[in-house]
């Protein structure tokens, strides 16, 4: 508002923004600024240019246009009720501080997101501006990531979609019945929708036209989304089949999963705990084994208590422990599939043990140079020299795994 | 021993043509002393040497790429250690291949530090600004203390990205300078006094603002930022307070009252209330009633229900199994390969499909996630029958002459039982309230047909199915429409 510096309104409207997970800077265009006519360069690869002692990464400009907003969703430091300090960027400040942030080298983009003032279309219509800004005027070749807002006209979503890199909408939360609790004025289906339509526009960007000429590129580094995990009672079953229907359904690059963490000035309708980390942390793990080490929603969620998954132990080692029939693998001669599901290999490692032993047979400390973990492999996994003997059938295996055990304190 | 010196820049070719011109003379790695500028020459430099045969061998592309990378780590015995695994090379190709090699495992572990450096340097140098801001090319400098040689394979980098402003980049061993648009690079210098930049210190408001203290994860931070970095970061200096204050702020927000909502609340809230839109006619609200449909579960995970589209007072009514992948997505009935089947069979048949009114059986796509794609499933008994009481709905707006019931789902809506559909298909059956329904297989099934022929003669018979449909509705209007042309006024 008026009054208000720049660093200021700085100050407010990134701390109004920390809490969404993105911060990914990776897969879009590649490109360039060598013919000395605009600013900046996108090489596929995301860098982060420095880490908060949250853990992090810092690699876009994150900032909310303004932090006013007409919705009251409970979990939100920006909902209507809240009596948090309020601020709003002019198209000009945004533009200034990405360029003066990218020129120093602090950055690799911008990622704009907003609270919903007036109506979603003019909400929409003033971030376009700035985006449209950016790229035009100031010919700005870095990556941008928009938030978009589900119920913007069709056209604006359009026009975001040809000037950014990625947009994205966030679920929130894993179910609909969650939704109406806690951000009764958001619609689920609106937002799927709003998906889906992002999702066909992708598609149809990338077809070439009749004439044979491609089409212009609409978000080329995808879609992605958020759920905010531990403001609702869903268990991680619900989660994961909500991200699995997601990433199947939207062609989502990414769900990032945040935890719940307190927030200034709360509503009292939400656990003021200390955000479950871990937990966030197990569930980025499982969606990793979903996408890239073929296991199945079913597999990793059946072992799991209440649907929850092992706090203490990694999914896929919780995976391998319940399903010790299925090993000691044999490193030299098991098929790729069954490698992957080794506890303590990555598909590096897995590639690299492949690529060698069309040559020779691998041993214990080949798979050590290789980047395998055999502390955890160990006892799942037999080489040259190297069997794990009864090991896999002892009561005691789960043990070997967990944290040692800590002395509760006497105060 | 032959001593080969390499210069400071330009150093990976230097080490490739030395290394291509060794191999010519068929000198062994123990006849070699690799060394830089800075290294000493020792007692053994320069007695003469002569290799065996000529080697004559392909490099592999890998081995090129690991070299030039390699070259820039600061071990001095980087290039011995090149030259002694292209050696073993010659005789074992495979090698490069064999990541468990001792030797291998070290120089890609060398290589993989290297591009750490490289990567590190891409995201911590921070420039200052040291001319005018308003000048037409403004111009920048940093300083930065690389691990190894990185400057120069990294300047380029800054190149692609920074080409509309002038820069350096100094560190103690070389300085890239960029000055209208050519790249070059000088010995290295002490650490310069670079002006005070006023950016800096909104980037430190920045960096204070976005840490979140209710999760503090400081190792998280420490193994991605190391330490050594620190010194010429300019927000580092803010961690330690931040990790310091982090547990009082965090404990603060948990103890804080929830405070009353401000009045501005009220305001939003009805603002808010006028943008929902609200219900008009019956006829106009039924798509919007379908939208919001929660009768059974399906809808938690389709994206959207797909009403039926099509004139109101159409005389055909076509009604399918349920929206699939494309029709989810776009939320419009019969627009994926089914539907695209449909529209080809039914214009060689005469049908035009936009004088009819098309919808579902089904309003929800049932679907099974398997990987990034979504297997098709068929609606059971209860969803069909928690859905027809839209089908019924759909009916009763219409009110349709015939009723095209395409495959079992639609015929078990329409007629309570949905098997034999292949006995049954060009059969006409009654519903309770009188109206025809001809019953033809879905397009669907002709797209899953793996044999040519049977595909072709199921086809056919499609088609006919398609043309009774016209034959049956034009003899359905023509007499109504006979009878009030034959009446008198």
């Amino acid at each position: 508002m008026t009054g208000k510096t720049l660093e200021s309104k700085l100050a407010i409207l990134s701390d109004a923004a920390k809490y969404d997970a993105s911060c990914a800077s990776s897969g879009s265009t590649k490109r360039d600024s060598r013919d000395g006519k605009g600013l900046g360069s996108n090489e596929g690869t995301g860098i982060c240019h420095a880490y908060a002692p949250d853990g992090r990464c810092i690699s876009l400009l994150k900032i909310l246009m303004t932090n006013f907003c007409i919705y009251d969703c409970a979990y939100c430091i920006n909902r209507v009720s809240s009596n948090v300090p309020r601020a709003r960027f002019s198209v000009d400040e945004v533009v200034r501080l990405t360029i003066d942030f990218y020129r120093r080298n602090y950055i690799e983009g911008l990622f704009l997101s907003s609270g919903v003032i007036r109506s979603p279309d003019a909400t929409m219509s003033d971030m376009v501006q700035i985006v449209r800004k950016l790229r035009e005027e100031e010919n700005f070749r870095g990556y941008i990531h928009l938030k978009t807002i589900p119920d913007a006209a069709p056209e604006l979503i359009e026009e975001a979609g040809r000037l950014a890199d990625r947009l994205s909408i966030n679920v929130e939360l894993p179910t609909d019945a969650s939704m109406e609790t806690f951000a009764s004025e958001k619609n689920p289906g609106q937002i799927r929708r709003a998906m889906a339509d992002v999702r066909l526009r992708k598609e149809a960007a990338s077809d070439t036209t009749h004439t044979g000429r491609k089409a212009a590129r609409f978000a080329p580094a995808g879609q992605s989304t958020q759920m905010i995990v531990g403001a609702d009672g869903s268990n991680d079953a619900a989660i994961l089949g909500e991200s699995t229907r997601l990433y199947s359904s939207y062609q989502l690059k990414r769900v990032y999963y945040s935890a719940f963490s307190p927030i200034p000035d709360s509503s009292s309708r939400l656990p003021l705990v200390s955000p479950p980390l871990v937990r966030e942390h197990r569930l980025y793990q499982a969606d990793w084994l979903l996408r890239f080490y073929g296991f199945d929603l079913e597999e990793i969620v059946s072992g799991a208590r209440g649907g929850n998954l092992d706090l203490e132990l990694d999914p896929k080692l919780a995976w391998a422990l319940l399903h010790r029939e299925m090993f000691p693998v044999d490193i030299n001669r098991a098929e790729r599939e069954l490698l992957l599901r080794v506890p303590g290999f990555g598909v590096k490692t897995v590639n690299r043990i492949l690529s060698t032993r069309r040559y020779r047979t691998i041993r214990y400390e080949d798979v050590v140079r290789m980047g395998g973990s055999m502390k955890k492999a160990g006892p799942f996994v037999t080489a040259q020299g190297w069997s794990p003997g009864g090991l896999i059938d002892t009561a005691q295996l789960r043990s070997r795994f967990l944290p040692p055990p800590q002395q509760l304190s006497l105060l | 021993m032959r001593h080969i010196t390499l210069p400071d820049t330009g150093t990976a070719a230097a080490w490739r043509e030395a290394a291509r011109s060794c191999l010519k003379e068929g000198l062994s790695p123990a006849d070699i002393l690799w060394g830089s500028e800075a290294s000493e020459r020792s007692l053994f430099d320069d007695q003469p040497v002569s290799g065996a045969a000529p080697v004559k061998m392909t490099v592999p592309r890998s081995f090129v790429s690991l070299a030039e990378t390699v070259c820039w780590h600061r071990d001095a015995d980087r290039f011995a250690r090149l030259y002694a695994f292209l050696w073993r090379l010659k005789d074992a190709p495979h090698l490069i291949a064999d990541r468990g090699d001792r030797e291998l495992a070290h120089l890609r572990s060398m290589e993989k530090s290297v591009h750490r450096c490289q990567h590190k340097m891409k995201a911590f140098v921070r420039f200052r600004e040291i001319g005018e801001r308003d000048a037409a090319r403004r111009s920048f400098a940093a300083w930065f203390e690389p691990t190894h040689h990185t400057v120069e394979p990294t300047a380029d980098f800054f190149a692609r990205r920074f080409a509309d402003m002038d820069w350096r980049i100094v560190t103690p061993e070389k300085t890239a300078i960029f000055l209208d648009g050519r790249l070059s690079f000088a010995p290295g210098q002490p650490k310069p006094d670079l002006p005070d930049d006023a950016g800096e210190a909104l980037w430190l408001t920045y960096f204070r603002s976005i840490f979140n203290p209710a999760r503090l994860k400081v190792q998280a931070m420490t193994s991605e930022m190391p330490k050594k970095y620190w010194k010429n970061l300019p927000e580092a200096a803010t961690i330690p307070d931040l990790i310091a204050n982090a547990p009082a702020r965090a404990r603060a927000m948990a103890e804080a009252a929830p405070t009353l909502p401000p009045v501005r609340a009220e305001k939003a809230r009805q603002q808010l209330a006028a943008h929902m839109s609200a219900w008009e006619g019956p006829k106009e609200a039924l798509p919007a009633a379908i939208h919001d449909c929660t009768r059974c579960p399906l809808h938690r995970t389709a994206t959207q229900a797909v009403p039926g589209v099509g004139p109101h007072d159409a005389a055909l009514m076509i009604v399918g199994e349920q929206p699939g992948d494309q029709e989810d997505l776009a939320g419009l009935p019969f627009v994926g390969p089914a539907g695209q089947l449909f529209d080809r069979v039914a214009e060689a048949a005469g049908l035009r499909r936009q004088e009819a009114f098309v919808t579902n059986a089904v309003k929800h796509f049932k679907f099974t996630p398997r990987g990034k794609r979504r297997l098709h499933q068929r609606p059971n008994s209860g969803e069909i029958e928690h859905c027809r009481w839209w089908l019924d709905a759909e009916r009763a707006l219409v009110k349709p002459k015939l009723i095209l019931a395409l495959g079992a789902t639609a015929a078990e809506a329409l007629t309570g039982s949905g098997v034999n559909i292949l006995r049954r298909r060009g059969t006409v059956e009654q519903l309770a309230d009188g109206t025809p329904v001809l019953l033809a297989v879905h397009p669907s099934f002709l797209l899953r047909l793996p044999d040519p022929a049977e595909r072709e003669r199921q086809t056919a018979l499609f088609e006919a199915d398609l043309r009774c449909a016209m034959e049956m509705v034009a003899a359905l209007v023509a007499p109504t429409t006979a009878a009030a042309l034959a009446e008198p006024r």
